[in-house]
């Protein structure tokens, strides 16, 4: 994999940045295509369990999206979140990642530049950071999966 | 319950450094309450463990499982096939926890991934305050539900000291005076008359001071099968 396609997760609230992204799409705004987004109910439905697997997985970066502090739909969800994102942070610096690999970040859903921007700022970031240094082992993965003939992310069967 | 919390990551690495299997052993019981060893964190921490020795260049195969007590046989016993095959088990269960496991497999490596630290509860969401010292002679009854063994520093049966100042602990640290908790709440229930009778030197043979202790309950002990 090169350095060129990074791999960022972005957990988005489907209150928020969800509709935002949505948003920005349909301004015709580029982001960058490094940014997956994942739907989640609120950020604080933000489990470290799922963020470890993104990394573990070969993500370079996650992105957190919320809502603007003050208006989450749960009242408090992305505080939590933030507080969590946080507690993260300190975790990848003690196994040894750059705790910035994972940041936060708060719009609403009628900011779709806003989440192009974090988008933007993200993969700069994390460009900026190199590729993730657990990539090389679930890249060797990757190939042994393909000299046995096993696409790691298969649809099924082609018709 | 039980309150324990997670040892740091660099004291893990060192506690398995030597093994390349190992297996996290969570507890869902007092741990799993107070996000210390459970299911969620023996998770995390294997995949912590998995990733940190990526990065050191030395893979480890780390696999979790988690048992509902880890303080009896019945549950020990469920895992006998992952406990083999593992060079170290790694247990995020209490003391007793780590004990047991040792105990049922002598022949496994099983060291501790938590330091257990008190008995207590969550006086709110992420904050566990101590409560009880397992002293083997309850006076709570006198107290007015408050126990100064476990909440007085200097576990003063007739207090408070010089050391209480504005209903504060002297150790500070936010640290409420456990007599002047006491005294309160007798006062608020009229019940100031229990202070006046003056207790004499507690008998600390029933806590640690006789050594480790055992309950035997012989109604409740299984007869032996008789065989004809």
């Amino acid at each position: 994999m090169s350095e060129g396609a990074l791999q960022i997760v972005a957990f988005c609230c489907h209150y928020c940045a969800y509709a935002a992204a949505d948003l920005a799409g349909v301004l015709r705004l580029h982001y960058p295509a490094e940014a997956k987004i994942v739907e989640i109910p609120c950020t604080g439905r933000l489990d470290m369990l799922e963020v470890l697997h993104a990394f573990e997985g070969g993500a370079d970066g996650v992105m957190v999206a919320g809502c603007l502090e003050g208006d989450c739909h749960f009242r408090t969800g992305n505080l939590n979140a933030r507080r969590r994102v946080e507690r993260t942070q300190a975790v990848l610096a003690s196994i040894g990642l750059e705790a910035g690999r994972i940041q936060m970040f708060n719009m609403s859903s009628a900011m779709g530049k806003r989440f192009a921007e974090a988008a933007q700022s993200m993969t700069e970031e994390i460009r900026a950071l190199g590729p993730s240094p657990l990539r090389s082992a679930v890249d060797g993965r990757a190939e042994i999966l393909s000299e046995q003939g096993v696409a790691e992310n298969a649809q099924g069967p082609a018709t | 319950m039980i309150v324990a919390e997670q040892k740091p990551l660099e004291e893990i690495e060192g506690l398995i450094a030597e093994a390349r299997k190992v297996l996290v052993v969570g507890c869902g019981t007092c741990v799993t309450v107070c996000f210390a060893g459970g299911e969620k964190e023996s998770g995390i921490l294997a995949s912590c463990l998995r990733m940190a020795s990526k990065i050191d260049g030395a893979a480890k195969d780390v696999t979790h499982i988690t048992i509902q007590r880890q303080c009896e046989w019945e549950y020990i016993d469920a895992i006998a096939e992952q406990i083999g095959e593992a060079q170290v088990v790694l247990s995020l269960g209490c003391g007793v926890g780590v004990q047991a496991l040792a105990e049922r497999y002598p022949q496994a490596w099983v060291v501790p991934g938590l330091n257990t630290a008190f008995m207590g509860l969550p006086t709110e969401q992420g904050v566990w305050e101590e409560r009880c010292a397992a002293c083997g002679s309850c006076i709570l009854g006198l107290t007015g539900g408050i126990c100064p063994i476990a909440r007085c520093a200097k576990q003063l049966l007739n207090g408070p000291c010089g050391g209480s100042q504005d209903g504060e602990c002297e150790i500070g640290r936010g640290t409420p005076c456990a007599w002047q908790l006491i005294y309160d709440r007798l006062k608020a229930q009229d019940r100031l008359h229990l202070l006046l009778e003056i207790q004499p030197a507690k008998n600390w043979s029933s806590s640690r001071d006789g050594g480790p202790r055992k309950i035997t309950r012989e109604d409740l002990r299984l007869a032996a099968e008789t065989s004809e």
